[in-house]
C-alpha cells in the first residue's frame, strides 16, 4: 500500500481523467448549444475554484482531525468563528491579518473541541454539536458589540471588507512582470474556438487569471497536508493515533499531544475557510454565511477517502455545482444531460463487473434523468445547491465498501485503558 | 447512599450552569456592563405571568425536539436530522390540514398523524441506509437536512403555495377553524390574573407532556424500550441476549422522526395556522442542546427546555432597559451545553471510580477475615 498519491502512474491516470472530464463537458456543451455556453468557460472555472476553496479547507480540517482519530462535526462552528474573526481582523488590521485572525478563531474552536474530546473524553459528536451551537452565539454577541456600532455594520453583518488581492499568472494569463504585460496565452487560445483545446485553455485561463493570493495559499495546503501527514515523523505519529492509539502510546508517542495538535490544526483550517468566505468570496461578514459548508467539507473527507487529494477533487465537484447555479440556470439544465450520461457510464461499468442489480438501478436512474432533460426547459432552482448532498449520499450508499476510515476514528481514548 | 446519588446527579448540571453564568458574567464585565444588574433585571422580568406564558410556549417545541433527539441518543444514534424532519413535516401537515375539513378532534388528529408520518419517513431513510449500507446516520441526516430544505423551498414555491395569495410572502393555505388547537388561557386565568398583551398559553404543551410521559413509560416499561436502552448501553450484550440490532435502529429512527414531526405543530396549529417563510427554524439543533443538558431523560429535558425557553423569553428586557446586550443569552446557552456535556463526563467518571472502589472494598473486605479463620483453625 502506498498512501502517497503521487506515483507516476497516478499522475498519468489523473491527467487522463481530467482530459476525459473536459472532453465530456465540451461534448455536453456542444450538444446543449445554444441553450448554454457557460458549462465550460473561464468564468465558470474561476468561480468553481473560488467556491471550492472554503469546502476544501473544511475538508482538509476534517482530514487532520480524523487522521488523529477525532471526528470533527464542529467544523461548521469553527468556520463560523473564522468568518467573524476573519472579517473583524480584516477591518482592524487589513486583509492578511484577517486571514491570520480567522485561522486563530477557528483554531480556538478546535482547541475547545480538543479539550472536550481529548482532555475530558466527551463523545466527539456531542462535543462537535455543542461547538456548533456555541459558535453562532459567540459571533452574534460579538457582532452586536462591535459591528453594530460601526457604519455599514449591524447585528448580523459587518462593514465591507477588503480582499487580499488577486494575481494573473504571467505568460499564462497575461499577468504583469515588472510592469510589462506578458501575453495572455490561455485566453488567446480559448478565444480560437478549437474543439477541446480551446475549452481546456478556457478552464486553465479561468484558474490562472484573477486568482486570489489566499486561494493559492489554500491550494498549497493540499500538498502541504500530504507532506506533513505522510512524509514527516510528526505526521506518522498523528496518523498512528488515528489508527491505533494504544500501540502508538506503547511506542512512546504522546497521544494526547498529537491529538491536541491535529484538532487545533483542523480548527485552524476551518477558520481559514471561514475567513476566506468573508474576506475573499463575499467581502463582508454576514450571519450564517457559511451555509453548512463545514458539513460539506466533512462530506468531502468521506468522498475523498480521508485523502487530501480526494477531498480536493470532492471540493472541486461541489464548487462546480455551486458555481453553475449562480452563473447560469440553463447550464444546470444542461448538466442533467451530463449526469444522465455519467450515470449511464457507471452503469455500464457495473455491468462489466457483473453486478446486474446495481447496473439495472443505475441504468434506470440514467434513463430517468435523460428523460427529465428532454421534457423540461429548466431545472428548479432548489436542485443545484443540494446536488453535493445527494451526491454524497449516493457515494456513501454505493461506495462504502471501498472507503476506509482511520481505524480508531471517533473512539474515545484514555491513556492506560484498552 | 441515596443522598450521595442525588448530590452526584445534581452536581453536573448545577456546576455547568454556575460555570456558564460565571463565564457570561465575565463577558459582560469585559464589555463594560454590570452583570448583577442584568441578571436581576432578567429575573424580575422573567417572573411576570406574560413572560412565563411565553416561556411555556417556547419550551413546548423545544421539549418535543429534545425528546426526538433523545430517542436516538438513548441508543447512541445521533439524529442530527431532526431539523429537516420537522420542517418538512410541518409544511406537509399544514398543507394537508388546509386541504380537508373534518370535525375538530379528527381534524387535529389527522394533522398530527401526517406530521408524525412525514417525520418518520425522513428519519427512516437514514435508519434504512444505516442498517442496509452501513451509512453513518450523522452524515446521512446532515445530507437529508439539506435535501429536506430544498424540497420545502420547492414545494412552497410551486405545488403547496396558496393560489389566492397576492403578496410575495410565500405561504400555504390556512387551516380551517376545526383544525386549530385551543389555547389554555381560560384554564390559566381561573388560577391567576388576566393575561395581558394578547398572549396565549399554547395548548400543545399538553401534547408535549403526554409525549414525555409516553417516552418514559416506553423506555422503562416495555420490552421494545428496554431493547433500545440496553442496545445503547452495551450493543454486544444486547445482541447476545437476542435483541435484533437492525430492527432496533430502524425503530429508534422512526420513533425519533415521528416525535420530530410534532415540533412544528405548536406553531402551525396554535399560532399561524399555515406554513410560511417566517416559520421558526433551528429548533432541531436547539433540541440537541436541550437533550444534552437533560441527559436524554424526560424530566431533565423538560428542565433544559424550560431553561432555554425562559432565557429566550426574559432576554429582550435587557435591550429594553439597555443594561446589557440580550445576545449574552446565546453565549450563556452555548456555554451551558458545552460545559454540561463535560461536567456529565467528569461526574460519570468519578462515579465509576467510586463504584470500582466500593466494589473493591466490598469484595476484598472478608478475605483477611477468612484468612484469620483459617489461621485460627490451624492453630486449633
Amino acid at each position: 500500500m502506498n498512501p502517497v498519491p503521487l506515483k507516476e502512474s497516478r499522475v498519468l491516470r489523473w491527467t487522463i481523467a481530467i482530459l476525459g472530464l473536459v472532453l465530456v463537458l465540451s461534448v455536453t456543451q456542444e450538444l446543449a448549444r445554444p441553450e448554454t455556453t457557460d458549462l465550460i468557460s473561464a468564468g465558470t472555472a474561476g468561480s468553481t475554484l473560488r467556491r471550492a476553496v472554503p469546502i476544501l479547507l473544511a475538508g482538509l480540517g476534517g482530514i487532520w482531525a480524523e487522521r488523529a482519530g477525532v471526528v470533527n462535526i464542529g467544523l461548521e462552528g469553527m468556520m463560523i468563528l473564522g468568518t467573524w474573526f476573519g472579517a473583524w481582523g480584516a477591518l482592524e488590521f487589513g486583509p492578511w491579518w484577517g486571514i491570520v485572525i480567522g485561522i486563530a478563531g477557528g483554531a480556538a474552536g478546535g482547541l475547545l473541541h480538543a479539550v472536550a474530546t481529548v482532555g475530558f473524553g466527551v463523545d466527539h459528536i456531542i462535543s462537535g454539536v455543542a461547538i456548533n451551537i456555541l459558535a453562532p452565539g459567540i459571533t452574534r454577541f460579538l457582532s452586536r458589540e462591535i459591528f453594530a456600532t460601526q457604519t455599514g455594520g449591524g447585528i448580523t453583518q459587518s462593514p465591507r471588507v477588503e480582499s487580499v488581492g488577486h494575481v494573473d499568472f504571467p505568460f499564462l494569463s497575461g499577468g504583469e512582470v515588472f510592469g510589462w504585460a506578458s501575453p495572455d496565452t490561455f485566453g488567446w487560445i480559448a478565444d480560437r474556438g478549437w474543439f477541446l483545446v480551446s475549452d481546456l485553455c478556457a478552464v486553465a485561463s479561468g484558474v490562472t487569471s484573477n486568482v486570489s493570493w489566499a486561494t493559492l495559499l489554500a491550494l498549497a495546503l493540499v500538498p502541504g497536508t500530504v507532506y506533513l501527514l505522510w512524509r514527516t515523523p510528526f505526521g506518522l505519529r498523528v496518523r498512528s493515533c488515528g489508527e491505533h492509539p494504544v500501540a502508538a502510546d506503547s511506542l512512546g508517542v504522546n497521544v494526547y499531544r498529537m491529538k491536541y495538535a491535529a484538532v487545533v490544526i483542523s480548527g485552524g483550517m476551518a477558520g481559514f475557510g471561514g475567513a476566506f468566505i468573508a474576506i475573499e468570496q463575499t467581502g463582508i461578514y454576514r450571519e450564517a454565511q457559511t451555509q453548512g459548508r463545514g458539513f460539506i467539507g466533512l462530506a468531502t473527507v468521506i468522498f475523498g477517502n480521508w485523502q487530501p487529494l480526494g477531498a480536493f477533487l470532492g471540493s472541486i465537484l461541489f464548487g462546480f455545482a455551486d458555481a453553475l447555479q449562480l452563473r447560469d440556470r440553463t447550464a444546470v439544465h444542461a448538466l442533467l444531460l451530463l449526469t444522465g450520461v455519467a450515470v449511464g457510464l457507471v452503469a455500464l461499468r457495473a455491468l462489466r463487473r457483473s453486478q446486474p442489480v446495481g447496473a439495472t438501478v443505475l441504468l434506470l436512474i440514467s434513463a430517468l434523468v435523460l428523460w427529465w432533460y428532454s421534457v423540461t426547459e429548466s431545472v428548479m432552482s432548489e436542485l443545484p445547491p443540494v446536488t453535493p448532498h445527494i451526491a454524497t449520499l449516493l457515494v456513501l450508499v454505493f461506495a462504502t465498501s471501498r472507503l476506509r476510515m482511520p481505524a480508531a476514528d471517533g473512539m474515545r481514548y484514555r491513556k492506560g485503558q484498552e | 447512599m441515596t443522598a450521595r446519588r442525588i448530590v452526584m446527579a445534581l452536581a453536573a448540571p448545577v456546576s455547568a450552569f454556575t460555570f456558564s453564568v460565571l463565564i457570561s458574567s465575565a463577558v459582560l464585565i469585559a464589555v463594560g456592563t454590570n452583570p448583577i444588574d442584568a441578571w436581576a433585571e432578567m429575573l424580575s422580568f422573567g417572573m411576570r405571568l406574560e413572560t412565563l406564558v411565553e416561556t411555556s410556549n417556547r419550551a413546548t417545541p423545544l421539549y418535543l425536539a429534545g425528546i426526538a433527539v433523545a430517542v436516538g441518543f438513548r441508543m447512541n444514534l445521533f439524529n442530527i436530522g431532526v431539523e429537516g424532519q420537522y420542517t418538512i413535516a410541518a409544511l406537509l401537515a399544514a398543507s394537508a390540514g388546509a386541504a380537508v375539513s373534518l370535525p375538530a378532534p379528527l381534524h387535529i388528529l389527522m394533522i398530527i398523524i401526517v406530521a408524525m408520518f412525514v417525520g418518520s419517513l425522513f428519519s427512516g431513510v437514514a435508519g434504512y441506509l444505516k442498517v442496509t449500507r452501513g451509512v453513518h446516520e450523522v452524515i446521512s441526516t446532515i445530507m437529508l437536512n439539506a435535501i429536506a430544505w430544498a424540497m420545502v423551498g420547492y414545494l412552497m414555491r410551486t405545488w403547496l403555495a396558496d393560489p389566492n395569495d397576492t403578496t410575495l410572502n410565500l405561504k400555504t393555505r390556512e387551516i380551517a377553524e376545526s383544525g386549530r388547537f385551543p389555547n389554555l388561557n381560560g384554564l390559566l386565568q381561573t388560577f391567576t390574573r388576566d393575561i395581558k398583551g394578547g398572549r396565549e398559553l399554547g395548548g400543545f404543551i399538553i401534547v408535549a407532556a403526554v409525549v414525555g410521559v409516553i417516552f418514559h413509560l416506553y423506555l422503562t416499561r416495555t420490552r421494545s424500550g428496554y431493547d433500545l436502552r440496553i442496545t445503547g448501553l452495551n450493543p454486544f450484550a444486547a445482541e447476545a441476549s437476542g435483541v435484533d440490532p437492525k430492527a432496533t435502529v430502524i425503530r429508534a429512527m422512526l420513533l425519533s422522526g415521528a416525535v420530530a414531526g410534532l415540533i412544528g405543530l405548536p406553531e402551525i396549529l396554535g399560532d399561524d395556522f399555515k406554513y410560511d417563510l417566517s416559520f421558526t427554524k433551528g429548533l432541531g439543533f436547539a433540541g440537541i442542546a436541550v437533550a444534552l443538558i437533560g441527559r436524554n431523560h424526560p424530566a431533565g429535558i423538560a428542565i433544559g427546555a424550560l431553561l432555554f425557553g425562559w432565557l429566550d423569553s426574559a432576554a429582550p428586557i435587557l435591550d429594553v432597559r439597555g443594561d446589557a446586550p440580550r445576545e449574552i443569552v446565546s453565549i450563556l446557552q452555548g456555554v451551558v451545553v458545552l460545559s454540561a456535556v463535560v461536567a456529565y463526563e467528569v461526574v460519570s467518571r468519578v462515579r465509576q471510580a467510586q463504584e470500582a472502589r466500593d466494589t473493591a472494598i466490598a469484595t476484598s473486605g472478608p478475605l483477611p477475615a477468612s484468612d484469620d479463620q483459617a489461621n485460627a483453625e490451624v492453630d486449633r
